[in-house]
């Protein structure tokens, strides 16, 4: 017997793996869409919440949220190419210019 | 007979897809394999959105995603054609382990959360018993443009902002080579 | 705004605006016309609304001009306001007359210093001030016209600023001043504390719901006020700032610190009258105390050697006269001394000036004498002042002081021994007032010969102002004649009588039954005795000066206590300037520099020695950066689980 519940068990598992993949990545477009996995475990859990609720505002917040994601993968790209084009890597390991 | 129900066997195999995708992801050197793993795995979220009766999220998670995300990272990973020691993923070794057992408390957290608060097992959501009309384009149309009219015109302007950020970002400067 | 009262307020101010802004670039001459000419329209404006006023039937006199509310919040309002009544009425001609004729004698005065503008600018920056005290509707506004004044009072004091002692003068006023403000401000707030208000009109009205006759809250509200009354009129114990701001330019000392602003603390008891009279203790205070200056001063006077100091030490004398006349509830007669005072004072003291003027700055009248023949007109019109201030019957002088002695001997406040220490002031003050004339007018030659040569009669310009001044010094009193002389009823008591009714309802005084006869023979008493003064100092210092010497030798104790001014000045320095001083070194020196200024580096220098460690946790690393964070919310979380928060439910 499968509830909408399970899928909640599902996201949680899927910001899991984000999360790794987000601290192990060093390659910068690696970590990046590590977030976006996370983005997309959050997604489920409202979509499962709405579907427990009965109410449709979690498929707004979804809609909303991709609308984010796709500004976000626009400009974040964007920043990693420029990055590339100064410094010739995309390794997060090289930019330390933050160090004390 | 209920264990070999549809739903179940559906459920287990996007859900099993989706993280096993993810996790091939991440667990990768190369950024072109990884960027469709990432394909994979949110195909078969969009499975688990329509067992969740929500067919027009779903269906442009399909459209945002697949169609124009995924293919915004494999186009940029090809442009900068990154090769050599840039594939390397020098976390490598015990120091991945470490990480991936820190990141794995945070899911056994989550999910005891979960089962905790929402009483799996005792009263489910059953997927069956669905709601007329649920997740159709309209009804969640009429919620966008009503309740939630007011952020959906700021996300329009967010939208407007990043694409006049990424234009500026992606410009070369003069004198650039 | 729908009467002038704004605008005579106003006049004054934009004075001071072009004289102070324009400083230096305008002439001499535009600058004192500018000056006086402000105060000239207020004082035509004035005598408008004083028409205006006695248009109106006795029983309604008040004229009141609200121009903004000023601060509002929940139960407390003030407005920027303006009332004329009686009170109100006389005192703004005082001010703006007398201030209008000390404005064109400073023309002739200052006519060849520097700083001619900025003198203007303050002269009538002064007068918006006093003008915005006399006329505020309420104890706010009144407290900023009298902070007002008090900052006009430290500026001309201080006006030649390159003078160590002048501005050592104005320091002290301005400190002084300061305790006395302090005082005024707390009364102030107990009465808006215990009557919700501090509008004169609603205070007035609803004090004899609001307190309790001679209850502790009236008593300490009205000794407060009491106290910055001291301050500003210059009375004990505060009385010490006003012999030394004679540092400041004669028109200055005329014009505030004789005339119009030390009055400021009568009017202000005078305007609160029916908060005084019902806290009998107070009324004692204010009296004894009035009586103790009159005397007090008068006595410091008599050996004196500064013509304006004889004449400072005068003015606080006269003050406590006007104190004494209100702490016996006889704030009419109070205000009318004020009022002759005001004419008398001002003229001495410019009469003074003019002599200074033309003694080449020398102000020790040993240096003096024989001036009679030099300047004419200052003579003439200084004798009539002195005749004014000694009570020669049937000039100002006379009629008011004798009010306030028969007030003091009569009313049911009152006591005899008030009326004796009133009586013999009156006679010291005859004495040393023409101990002043005959050092400076008569005698032997006693100045240099350059000096001498240079004597010569002031300018018209400041004769002038002397002379109109002398002739209301002689016919300023018949408006306010006893009623014992022509049986007509004194019209002066009578016109103020609306602004003192809430006062005497309090009191129920019924009028006293003394014979008239009481009231002649007391009178003859004072004229007598005045006369014998008069003698007195007619042997000492013009037909047999070697008596003085004689006397002086006699008793070298109380000379010297006298001329060193009791030595008050010596003792308060050793009791509270001393101490303060060495307590503000130690705060200086230890508590601020050692304690204050250690804590706060010593917290800049932990942090920045803990800051030197922690910054290693800056690696600058995004990857190190993601993972602290994650062991952070790992930890959090867990930490939660364990406590057992969950979602939802």
């Amino acid at each position: 017997m499968i509830g909408a519940e399970h899928f909640l068990i599902v996201s949680a598992i899927l910001f899991a793996v984000g999360v790794t993949g987000a601290l192990i990545s060093r390659n910068l477009i690696m970590i990046f869409m590590a977030v976006e996995i996370m983005l997309n475990a959050a997604n489920l859990a409202f979509i499962a919440f709405a579907r427990i609720h009965g109410d449709m505002s979690g498929h707004v917040i979804v809609f909303l949220t991709l609308t984010v994601a796709a500004a976000e993968a626009a400009v974040g790209l964007g920043l990693i190419m420029t990055l590339y084009r100064r410094r010739g890597s995309v390794d997060a390991s090289k930019f330390n210019i933050m160090k004390w | 007979m209920e264990a070999l129900n549809l739903n179940v066997i559906v459920f287990y195999l996007a859900a099993g897809l989706a993280i096993a995708g993810a996790f091939l992801m991440v667990w990768q050197k190369n950024p072109v394999a990884s960027a469709l793993y990432m394909l994979l795995s949110i195909v078969s979220q969009a499975v688990l959105y329509l067992q969740l009766d929500a067919l027009f999220v779903g269906a442009v998670l399909i459209i945002v995603y697949a169609g124009a995300i995924v293919t915004l990272f494999l186009f940029v990973i090809m442009l900068l054609n990154l090769r050599g020691e840039d594939l390397v993923n020098p976390s490598a070794g015990p120091k991945r382990y470490v990480k991936l057992i820190i990141s794995g408390v945070v899911g056994a957290e989550l999910v005891y959360l979960l089962v905790e608060s929402t009483g799996i097992g005792t009263h489910l959501t059953k997927l069956d018993s669905a709601i007329a009309n649920f997740g159709d384009v309209k009804p969640v149309a009429e919620l966008l443009y009503s309740k939630y009219l007011y952020g959906f015109e700021i996300t329009s302007i967010l939208l407007l902002v990043a694409i006049v950020g990424a234009v500026i970002l992606a410009r070369r400067e003069p004198g650039e080579n | 705004m729908n009467t002038v009262l704004p605008l005579i307020v106003l006049f004054p101010l934009v004075g001071f605006l072009i004289n102070f802004l324009l400083a230096g670039k305008l002439s001499r001459k535009l600058v004192g016309i500018i000056g006086s000419g402000t105060v000239l329209i207020s004082f035509l404006l004035s005598i408008k609304a004083f028409l205006d006023l006695t248009a109106l039937p006795a029983d309604a006199r008040i004229i009141s001009d609200t121009l903004y509310n000023w601060m509002a919040v929940e139960g407390f309002s003030v407005d920027v306001s303006f009332l004329l009544d009686p009170l109100s009425a006389i005192m703004i001609l005082v001010v703006t007359g007398v201030g209008f004729l000390i404005h064109v004698y400073s023309i002739g005065y200052m006519a060849h210093d520097e700083g001619v503008g900025r003198f203007f600018a303050y002269l009538n920056l002064f007068m918006f001030s006093m003008l915005t005290l006399v006329l505020a509707s309420n104890f706010l506004l009144m407290f900023v016209g009298w902070e007002g004044v008090g900052l006009c009072s430290y500026l001309l004091i201080g006006f030649w600023f390159e003078r160590d002692s002048a501005t050592e003068a104005g320091k002290k006023a301005f400190v002084v001043n300061r305790i006395g403000d302090f005082g005024f401000l707390l009364g102030m707030f107990i009465i808006f504390w215990n009557v919700g208000s501090l509008d004169f009109q609603t205070v007035t009205a609803l004090a004899p719901s609001a307190f309790a006759i001679g209850g502790t809250v009236i008593t300490a509200a009205t000794l407060l006020l009491f106290l910055g009354a001291t301050g500003k009129s210059a009375q004990i114990p505060l009385y010490v700032w006003l012999p030394d701001a004679m540092e400041g330019p004669t028109p200055v000392s005329a014009l505030i610190h004789a005339a119009t602003m030390v009055t400021a603390g009568v009017y202000m008891l005078a305007r609160s009258s029916a908060l005084f009279v019902m806290a009998p203790t107070t009324m004692m205070v204010v009296a004894v105390i009035g009586a103790a200056t009159a005397l007090f001063a008068a006595t410091i006077a008599l050996f004196q050697n500064d013509i304006k100091r004889v004449l400072a030490y005068s003015t606080v004398s006269q003050l406590g006269y006007m104190f004494m006349a209100c702490g016996v509830a006889a704030f009419g007669a109070g205000v009318f001394h004020l009022m002759t005072h005001a004419f008398f004072k001002a003229l001495l003291f410019l009469g003074a000036g003019s002599v200074i003027h033309g003694m080449s700055d020398e102000q020790d009248m040993r240096k003096m004498g024989g001036l009679k023949k030099y300047m004419p007109v200052t003579f003439i019109t200084m004798l009539i002042a002195t005749l004014a201030i000694s009570g020669l019957p049937g000039i100002s002088g006379f009629f008011s002081k004798d009010e306030i002695l028969w007030q003091a001997f009569s009313s049911d406040l009152g006591h005899p021994a008030l009326w004796f220490i009133g009586m013999i002031t009156a006679l010291l003050t005859t004495f040393y007032m023409f101990r002043l004339i005959f050092m400076t007018f008569f005698g032997k030659e006693r100045m240099d010969e350059k000096t001498k040569s240079h004597l010569h009669e002031s300018p018209k310009v400041m004769t002038i102002p002397l002379i109109v001044l002398a002739i209301l010094s002689i016919a300023g009193g018949w408006i306010g004649i006893p009623k014992l002389f022509f049986g007509a009823t004194n019209f002066f008591e009578h016109w103020l009588e609306p602004v003192f009714a809430p006062a005497q309802r309090i009191l129920h005084s019924s009028e006293a039954h003394h014979a008239a006869s009481t009231e002649w023979g007391l009178m003859a008493i004072t004229v007598t005795l005045s006369l014998g003064a008069f003698a007195l100092a007619l042997r000492f210092y013009l037909k047999k000066p070697e008596t003085v010497t004689r006397l002086r030798e006699s008793f070298p104790g109380v000379h010297r206590l006298l001329y060193g001014k009791y030595f008050i000045d010596e003792i308060y320095d050793r009791l509270i300037i001393r101490p303060l001083h060495f307590f503000s070194i130690f705060l200086w020196k230890i508590v601020d520099v050692l304690l204050i200024d250690g804590l706060i580096n010593g917290g800049a220098f932990l942090v920045g020695g803990v800051s030197r460690v922690m910054r290693y946790a800056q690696s600058g690393r995004l990857t190190s950066y993601v993972t602290v964070f994650t062991v952070g919310v790992a930890l959090i979380t867990g930490v939660m689980l364990l406590l057992g928060y969950s979602i939802g439910n």
